[in-house]
């Protein structure tokens, strides 16, 4: 008798055990399945007037960058990073794209002009852009190397060791 | 004689009980599901359809034709787009699935590890379904005989018990 009164706390331990993983998992940290793939090609007007087209940077390594400029605190923190890195490393071969999703165009100019960005900057009018790369938050970085490959995605304000890093495999061109 | 025929229609009326309840319940949950079968006359309604079972990545288990979200409005307009480009509801699920992964359909795909969400409720029911069975069973055993059924382990230990006291 004592085998059955035990059956249903053992039984309700698989049960818990699965809860369990599902409440370890963050719903929010979605792997890319862009990665390792071609990055989808897009055509969009910059906010200086010029033309940004990812076939047009064919051969170059991208740093592909979807902010907003109601993104508070991360894009905020970000920016200056992505301005320094830019100018560092500008003459090497890197571009830097900036994409501006869900604002308005006032407050966008705004934004470039707070933190001074010197790399061009496009809307992504109706969001098909950020569609197209699987965005669902800002900020989000692309890193595309010079096969065109999306070789890494990073969801969230980029910390200076890790650009470093995956800016420096973009130019030795893993 | 009387009791036992008795204890058969009490067997007889808990198990029709447990199908006539196991019944309605799948019924209800088949419900939905004709619903949806019926072909959406317009263009609107194709939309909607698709779009209700894509999930709005920036919500907590809301599909795109319900969220109020700025992007889910985008992907609903993209999915207006493509339907009138002439995209089946596959490959418009395929497109969204290419770019944010499965995750991005409400319902997992029958298949590895998901197949446990669409196993488990069923197991469930059933699990449950037999442990109604029993104590229902247990529950209207007693009402006939008037008594509880006894444990055996504690019968065995009063019938020692007098025994040894029988010896005393």
């Amino acid at each position: 008798m004592t085998w059955k009164k035990l059956l249903i706390p053992l039984a309700s331990v698989p049960v818990i055990l699965l809860l369990a993983y599902g409440f370890w998992t963050d719903p929010k940290a979605i792997p890319s399945p862009l990665v390792q793939k071609a990055a989808p090609d897009f055509r969009l007007a910059g906010f200086e007037g010029k033309e940004l087209s990812l076939a047009g940077l064919k051969g170059t390594p991208v740093v592909l960058n979807f902010w907003a400029s109601w993104c508070y605190p991360a894009c905020y923190e970000e920016a200056p990073l992505l301005e320094s890195t830019w100018r560092k490393y500008k003459d090497q071969g890197l571009m830097m794209v900036g994409v501006d999703i869900q604002d308005k165009e006032p407050n966008a100019r705004e934004f470039i002009k707070r933190f001074s960005f010197t790399f061009p900057n496009a809307p992504d009018p109706g969001s098909k852009v950020s569609i197209d790369y699987g965005v669902y938050g800002v900020p989000e970085t692309f890193f595309i190397d010079r096969q065109g490959r999306i070789a890494y995605k990073h969801v969230g304000a980029l910390s200076p060791v890790l650009m470093e890093e995956q800016v420096q495999a973009l130019l030795k061109g893993r | 004689m009387n009791r036992h025929a008795s204890r058969a229609r009490n067997r007889a009326g808990v198990w029709a009980t447990g199908f006539l309840a196991t019944g309605l319940f799948g019924l209800a949950c088949l419900l939905p599901g004709f619903a949806r079968a019926a072909a959406p006359a317009d263009l609107e309604d194709r939309v909607r359809e698709i779009a209700s079972e894509l999930r709005c990545v920036v919500c907590q288990n809301l599909s795109v034709a319900d969220s109020p979200s700025d992007l889910a409005k985008e992907m609903r307009h993209l999915v207006r787009e493509l339907v009138q480009q002439g995209k089946s509801p596959k490959e418009i699920q395929d497109y969204f699935v290419s770019r944010y992964g499965e995750f991005v359909l409400l319902s997992p795909p029958k298949r590895g590890f998901n197949l446990l969400v669409w196993v488990l409720p069923f197991l469930a029911i059933g699990v449950g379904g037999g442990v109604v069975y029993l104590v229902v069973r247990r529950w209207t055993e007693s009402a006939a005989t008037g008594r509880p059924p006894v444990d055996p382990v504690y019968a065995e230990r009063v019938r020692r018990e007098l025994e040894e006291r029988e010896e005393r």
